[in-house]
């Protein structure tokens, strides 16, 4: 790195200047002190995340070669025994299903919000509304977790509520429909409820952009004689669509990694109950699997195993950024 | 059709302020009137309030009369959108919709009145391209975005795409304050061919190009700051820049004030 060669501060370098275009004075000091500043601050999260990689590996490998299943492919959890069986399968199926589900609410409910506080609401309706959604992102996840389990629950996710018996008798053929007998610690509640955490950040985000959709362009569409409506599929929608994916990458993130809220919500079917595709189906995502068991990783073994679901966890919520990545910069150029 | 276009006793606010004072004036179809004066005069204001685009802003409204072959454009019933399918309008700098394409660009005006036919619309684009004088330079890249065009080229553009859904009126405001010499020559042409099919008002800071596009030629001021702007005068190009009836007019004209 070069930033060692920065002088000590406040000391002159070398000699007095030949002539006034020569000179390093002392805001070259100043100036080499951020930059050294700047660059280890970046150093140091890209150091962070090696870490914490190399860390998860570490800790996971040992207990990973004496696994007796395949670790991708078996849904068996027995860190314990001897040899240790456990696989992720229903673990990620788990944690994917409820966290896209949880997505697939979120996004178009976000960027309905966002459209109506940038383009429908009047000025002072927005602000204080924008300041709502704003507000919800600060309520922790143990209240969405309590509140999802014992107000939202018996209402949305019972055997006996509306909207689950709804879609069980509409979309029941789906396999991710699929009528089950868990009760309301499901899937779809924990979706539910991630998707009503995860609406702020994507409504925020999404805010922004549409609020800096260039003049220019709306007024292009509407001396095309573009309704309001039209107006925002042909210049609003399309300038924000990079930014709204970035939200929903985020809100994904954070849904994928959720732990108290769904560790509150989601019950584990007996061992009776078949496996199933369902999102009226219970289970365990990482996240909540981890947290249940904090308590008893009595032997390196055993932590070796959560610690590889973790490292799982780690590279999913990587993908997904990177795949986010991959969108937005596709559409830049086109 | 070319469409003609009555302006009688017209104000126009933003809120409380009152931004153009009093205007009347007539614009015959199949003609190019150049409105000039000083910057804040209200020339482009007024622009604005022939297809209403004005009410995007905020306070925007009018005060008196402007019809356009004696239909009131701020009659009851009048659906501003349907007056700006009629009156196009073409903006200072060019705005082509930045994720579209060339081809997409020209056509986004007839798929909004629910245009779908894929024949109609590539006739449609070749036609508008052609009116545009845009077609040789794009026919072989409509695909590419209409961003990948340089500045002249996007102008065109947009006039391309202003004339697609055959307005009756096209409006310019500056259209070539942001182009340099040799686009702004061919816009200037494009203009002198446009006036035979469309009733073309421009708003332009340069007087030179008053005099090389317009048949009639409007000179608005203004009295101070946050004073409403005033139609000073409208002639024949050729009166106005020889013969101006007004002190103001000839001052402007001369070069001595604005």
């Amino acid at each position: 790195m070069s930033a060692t060669t920065a002088p000590p501060p406040g000391q002159p370098a070398g000699d007095p200047p030949a002539s006034l275009l020569s000179g390093t004075g002392t805001s070259r000091t100043g100036d080499r002190l951020f930059a050294a500043a700047t660059r280890g601050s970046s150093a140091l999260v890209v150091v962070l995340v090696a870490l914490t990689g190399a860390f998860l590996l570490w800790k996971a490998l040992p207990a990973l070669q004496k696994d007796d299943v395949n670790f991708l492919t078996s849904r068996v959890w027995q860190p314990a025994g001897e040899p240790p069986r456990f696989g992720i399968a229903a673990l990620l199926w788990t944690t994917v299903l409820s966290a896209a589900f949880a997505l697939l609410l979120a996004v178009p409910v976000s960027v309905g919000v966002a459209l109506f506080l940038t383009h429908y609401a009047p000025r002072r309706l927005a602000r204080p509304l924008a300041y709502l959604v704003d507000l919800l992102a600060a309520v922790p996840s143990i209240i969405y977790g309590l509140w999802g389990a014992y107000v939202l629950g018996p209402v949305i996710a019972g055997v006996d509520s509306p909207p689950r018996k709804a879609l069980e008798t509409v979309l029941g053929w789906v396999p991710l429909f699929e009528k089950t007998g868990v009760a309301r610690g499901n899937v779809f509640l924990a979706s539910v409820v991630l998707a009503i955490m995860i609406l702020p950040i994507i409504t925020a985000i999404s805010r922004e952009v549409f609020e800096q959709v260039p003049v220019a362009n709306i007024e292009a569409a509407l001396a095309l004689g573009a309704t309001r409506w039209e107006t925002i599929r042909v210049s609003v929608l399309p300038f924000g669509r990079p930014g709204v994916i970035s939200a929903s990458m985020l809100g994904l993130g954070r849904a994928l990694g959720e732990t108290i809220a769904v560790t509150i919500i989601l019950s584990q079917p007996s061992s009776l109950d078949r496996f199933k595709l369902s999102i009226f189906y219970g289970g365990e995502t990482f996240a909540s699997k981890i947290a249940n068991n904090a308590s008893e990783f009595s032997t390196p073994q055993k932590t070796g195993a959560y610690i590889a679901a973790g490292l799982v966890l780690f590279l999913v919520t990587f993908a997904v950024n990177a795949v986010a990545r991959v969108f937005i910069t596709r559409r830049g150029e086109v | 059709m070319a469409k003609r276009i009555d302006v009688s006793g017209l104000d126009v606010f933003y809120g409380d302020f009152k931004a153009v004072e009093d205007v009347s004036l007539t614009v015959e179809p199949r003609s190019v009137t150049a409105f000039i004066g000083p910057s804040g005069c209200g020339k482009s204001t007024l622009l604005r309030t022939l297809n209403r685009m004005h009410e995007v802003l905020p306070g925007g409204r009018v005060i008196g009369k402007v019809t356009l072959d004696d239909e009131d454009l701020y009659g009851d019933d009048v659906d501003p959108v349907a007056v700006r399918r009629i009156v196009g309008m073409v903006f200072q700098r060019p705005n082509p919709f930045p994720t579209m394409s060339i081809y997409d660009n020209v056509a986004a005006g007839l798929r909004l009145n629910g245009v779908k036919k894929k024949a109609l619309l590539d006739d449609v684009v070749e036609r508008s391209l052609k009116q545009a004088n845009l077609w040789k330079e794009v026919q072989d890249r409509l695909r590419k975005p209409g961003s990948s065009l340089s500045g002249g080229q996007q102008q065109r553009l947009c006039i391309a795409r202003a004339v697609a859904v055959e307005p009756a009126v096209l409006l310019m405001d500056e259209p070539c304050s942001a182009l340099d010499p040799i686009s702004t020559l061919a816009i200037e042409d494009l203009v002198q061919e446009l006036k035979e099919r469309y009733t073309i008002i421009i708003v332009t800071h340069n007087m030179q190009q008053a005099a090389r596009v317009s048949d009639r030629t409007a000179f608005f001021t203004i009295a101070g700051a946050g004073k409403p702007g005033r139609l000073v005068e409208i002639g024949d190009t050729a009166e106005v820049f020889s013969r101006p009836t007004e002190k103001a007019t000839e001052d402007y004209i001369t070069g001595r004030f604005g």
